[in-house]
């Protein structure tokens, strides 16, 4: 591969990753931080994907448009929106024990996937949405437009980093780790529990939207495979678990260095024999799901555990699991 | 009203059945090991090639060949366990229910990687002609059988729960893990015929999708949704229980897209799975111990 | 008489810091041994510790001649030790009969039917309700339940966390009558009690624990008498 091609190919890397980095510290604030566990990542991020672009197109005869708002508008109203839905999951689940809220977040995806599929007169069903802008579209074009959109994307990194940061560092972020890492005395100090929850996951459930919204003016194109939940709500669960869960820099670091991983196991599997190559994406599948385990089993922490840990309750924790039960 | 029974009853107790046998799994598995199983469909997936591949070998009714599907859904789950879950015990169980998460991707990465993506039919020997009752009901054989056989195991279920030692290990450790192990009961043990009877009941409901339609790498976790719901709605921790909800899920499902009031379905048959995922959201809100009065995990 | 149990210099824990220092106390076959002290002693830990619940951090645990500090619950169950807890003590779902089936499935007696006519003997209460779930009954019938349970496995010794706690005046009388029955039968018992002054009266043998340590051991009358026992754990007047 020529110079020019191979700078090119990284700055695409370097989209996606910021995208999936993007995705893990909004699951990060979810998880890392509220201790909330999102199995519908890819809903909130096809909400917010399916937002924007509608928000930002121009008239088609196939689906709702003609809005023809700015970029920056459709991602607020990707976040928008993803955040409303996410609050409608939060309000029935927190209260409950976080298996519940797994499932519900889970139906929500796959209900928002048969949305999508069947309401075609607004999502132009499975053959999918095309002419999504890009950010400055009208200035650049070509390969150069790459660029620039890579400079978006991490401008939308950075500053979500800095809110997040902002949250943590927050009286309300420490109630928030207060709550995860112990419930009862949390509640004794008369935090309102369930107030703080739904605020994490609406919180969470937007970013998760507009990371959905940039990767549609990525591609410029969207279709229902977009909300595939394995690529996006696993990838960045294994993101977040390996780049270290509480802690934003680990979020990004996860985001970016498994998606860079993700990205060169395809070279890698493209070399194997003929008769394997066409199930190479089943392997790399199976290597994400063996890569969980591992983290979870032997690397908790991450690459970058959370630097004030958290008060350590836990094996009295897991001890009141079993007996609160 | 015949067309009612023949289009709509009859395959809204099929798919029931099948919804019963995952959501006991289900359900076991939440009540002695208090985690919500995501690789439970996938698990069926797995149990479902089995047969496929012992298919492809021996000449007879699929149905004659679960046995080896049932004996590689068991393997996968035990193994599954020992590796992969056991490690995680002391944690708090949403480690876990991660963990199974991911579970269910190897499962369904194997089942690409071995057999391929694509639908994959039975072959049972040609198209059986339905039965045909009193000239008006016609029901598929394959339904019959599916409903018999569901009907068998929660005879079985239940007596093996009520009256062996072993069952009544089970019950205990659901009902009480600390007075269990203080009682000196073997958990582990318990543990394990949770995944031999969970994993084999996943096979045959497996199967039974698979031979009515086609088997598919999805095929398990399409069907995830509403096994929860159903698990759910029967309350956790009670086989029985889930078994009723498989069938109200099965019904309400198939239910929903007759039409009841002038000639358009009540809920359009493309939106059906999401039946399933509303009622376990407003049961959830109204009653999250379910309708049996199960355990509020 | 060589001791039944022996716990010598037993300090442990919860991972933590030691709840309990260098307790050491024995108790004989055949007689009821009574564990007191206020509030946070470290009563109940003295018995998870004894059923392998706790960490123990140094000291030794003989029962019946073996070593059993750190050993496993299910072992234990099997040498000849049963333990009650004190809330949460039965399977609610399962009927008294199962309840007691249950008990012996870590170490079958001889005679299964025997051994439940002998439990009920002792709690004729349950014969009308065995199949009745345990968790319908009231709190006295539940404690019978689960006392019973725990002698389906015909144990040498049982270990009783505070059998009264919440019963009725009434029903704790009758519990601790059941108490010297059930020592008639041949059992030993180690129980921890809130009630002192009525325990004292049936103990054969006391021991008092404060802030995790040995702070007096003698018979049930001595320590009655005990002036300053009396003024820490008894007060002045009947309660």
């Amino acid at each position: 591969m020529e110079l020019t091609g191979l700078f090119f190919y990284l700055v695409s890397i370097l989209i996606a990753g910021g995208i999936y980095a993007l995705l893990c510290l909004a699951l990060n604030i979810q998880w890392g931080m509220g201790g909330l566990f999102n199995a519908g990542i890819a809903g909130f991020f096809a909400v917010g994907a399916y937002a924007s672009a509608i928000l930002t197109t121009d008239v088609s005869a196939k689906h709702l448009g003609g809005f023809g708002l700015p970029v920056a508008f459709g991602l607020i109203g990707a976040g928008i929106l993803a955040g409303v839905l996410g609050w409608a999951v939060a309000r029935i689940c927190v209260r409950l024990k976080s298996d519940y809220l797994a499932m519900a977040s889970i139906g929500i995806a796959e209900i928002l996937r048969l949305v999508i599929v069947n309401e075609s007169w607004a999502t132009n069903g499975s053959l999918g949405l095309a002419g999504i802008p890009r950010p400055f579209g009208e200035f650049v074009s070509g390969r150069s437009a790459d660029l620039v959109f890579l400079a978006y994307v991490w401008a939308v990194v950075l500053i979500v980093y800095v809110v997040a940061m902002r949250l943590y560092d927050s009286p309300w972020g420490r109630s928030l780790r207060a709550i995860r890492d112990n419930e009862v005395s949390a509640d004794a100090a008369g935090k309102n529990i369930e107030k703080f929850r739904v605020q994490t996951f609406v919180i969470g459930c937007a970013f998760m939207g507009v990371a959905g919204g940039l990767s549609a003016h990525y591609f410029r194109f969207l279709s229902p495979s977009a909300t595939d939940p394995l690529l996006v709500t696993f990838l960045t669960w294994v993101m977040l678990m390996a780049g270290g869960s509480g802690n934003n820099r680990g979020a990004i670091v996860g985001g970016l260095g498994i998606w860079m991983l993700w990205s060169v196991t395809e070279i890698f599997v493209n070399r194997l024999p003929p008769e394997w190559v066409t199930r190479s994406s089943y392997i790399r599948m199976l290597l994400v799901g063996l890569l969980l385990q591992f983290v979870l089993q032997k690397f908790r922490a991450g690459i970058i555990p959370e630097k004030s840990p958290p008060i350590r309750f836990r094996e009295q924790e897991s001890a009141r699991d079993g007996r609160a039960r | 009203m015949i067309e009612f029974i023949n289009f709509y009853l009859f395959p809204a107790l099929a798919i029931g059945s099948v919804y019963a046998l995952g959501a006991v799994g289900i359900s076991m598995i939440f009540g002695i090991l208090r985690f919500a199983h995501f690789a439970h469909g996938d698990l069926m997936t797995v149990g479902t090639y089995g047969v496929f591949a012992a298919a492809g070998v021996i000449a007879v009714s699929p149905l004659l060949l679960a046995p080896f599907g049932m004996a590689l859904a068991i393997v996968m789950a035990l193994l599954v366990d020992r590796v992969f879950y056991q490690p995680l015990r002391k944690l708090p169980t949403i480690y876990t229910v991660i963990s199974s998460f991911g579970v269910a991707l190897i499962f369904r990465s194997l089942v690409q990687m071995f057999w391929g993506s694509q639908n994959q039919v039975f072959n049972s020997g040609g198209v059986r002609p339905p039965l045909v009752l009193f000239d008006t009901f016609r029901i598929s054989v394959l339904h019959v059988q599916a409903v018999l056989a569901t009907a068998c195991i929660a005879v079985a279920l239940h007596f093996f729960l009520s009256r062996t030692r072993t069952g009544r290990s089970m019950r205990a450790v659901s009902d009480d893990p600390e007075l269990a192990e203080v009682s000196g009961l073997d958990t582990e043990k318990v543990v394990r015929w949770t995944w031999i009877i969970g994993a084999s009941l996943a096979a045959i409901a497996g199967l039974f999708v698979a031979m009515d339609t086609s088997a598919h790498p999805n095929l398990g976790w399409n069907l995830l949704m509403p096994m929860f719901a159903a698990a759910i709605l029967g309350g956790i921790g009670k086989p029985m229980g889930a078994m009723a909800g498989g069938y109200i899920i099965g019904l309400a499902e198939e239910l929903s897209s007759y039409h009841w009031i002038g000639d358009q379905a009540l809920i359009s048959p493309s939106y059906k799975t999401a039946v399933a995922f509303i009622i376990m959201i407003a049961l959830l809100i109204v009653r999250p111990q379910g309708l049996f009065k199960g355990r509020l995990l | 008489m060589s001791a039944l149990l022996s716990v010598r210099g037993l300090t442990a824990g919860y991972g933590g810091p030691p709840i309990i220092e260098e307790v050491s106390f024995n108790v004989a076959p055949h007689e009821i041994a009574v564990i007191l002290g206020p509030n946070g002693a470290g009563k109940s830990t003295v018995l998870k510790t004894i059923f392998a619940l706790t960490t123990v951090l140094s000291g030794a645990i003989e029962f019946d001649g073996a070593d059993i500090a750190g050993g496993k619950t299910s072992t234990l169950v099997t040498l000849g030790v049963s333990a009650v807890p004190q809330s949460r003590n039965v399977f609610r779902n399962l009927t008294v009969e199962e309840n007691l089936d249950v008990g012996t499935y870590a170490a079958p007696p001889a005679d299964k039917v025997a051994t439940r006519e002998k439990v009920l003997d002792l709690f004729p209460d349950l014969r009308a309700k065995l199949r009745q779930p345990a968790g319908e009954l009231s709190g006295g019938q539940r404690q019978m339940v689960a006392i019973g349970r725990a002698m389906m496995c015909e144990p040498k010794l049982i270990l009783l966390d505070e059998p009264t706690a919440g019963l009725s005046p009434a029903y704790l009388e009758r519990i601790f009558d059941l108490l010297l029955d059930i020592r008639k039968t041949g059992m030993t018992i180690l129980m921890v009690e809130q009630n002192a002054r009525q325990a004292l009266q049936i103990a054969d043998k006391a021991h008092v624990l404060v802030n995790g340590r040995n702070f007096a051991s003698g018979t049930g009358k001595e320590l009655l008498a005990d002036e300053d026992v009396r003024r820490s754990f008894l007060g002045g007047g009947g309660e």
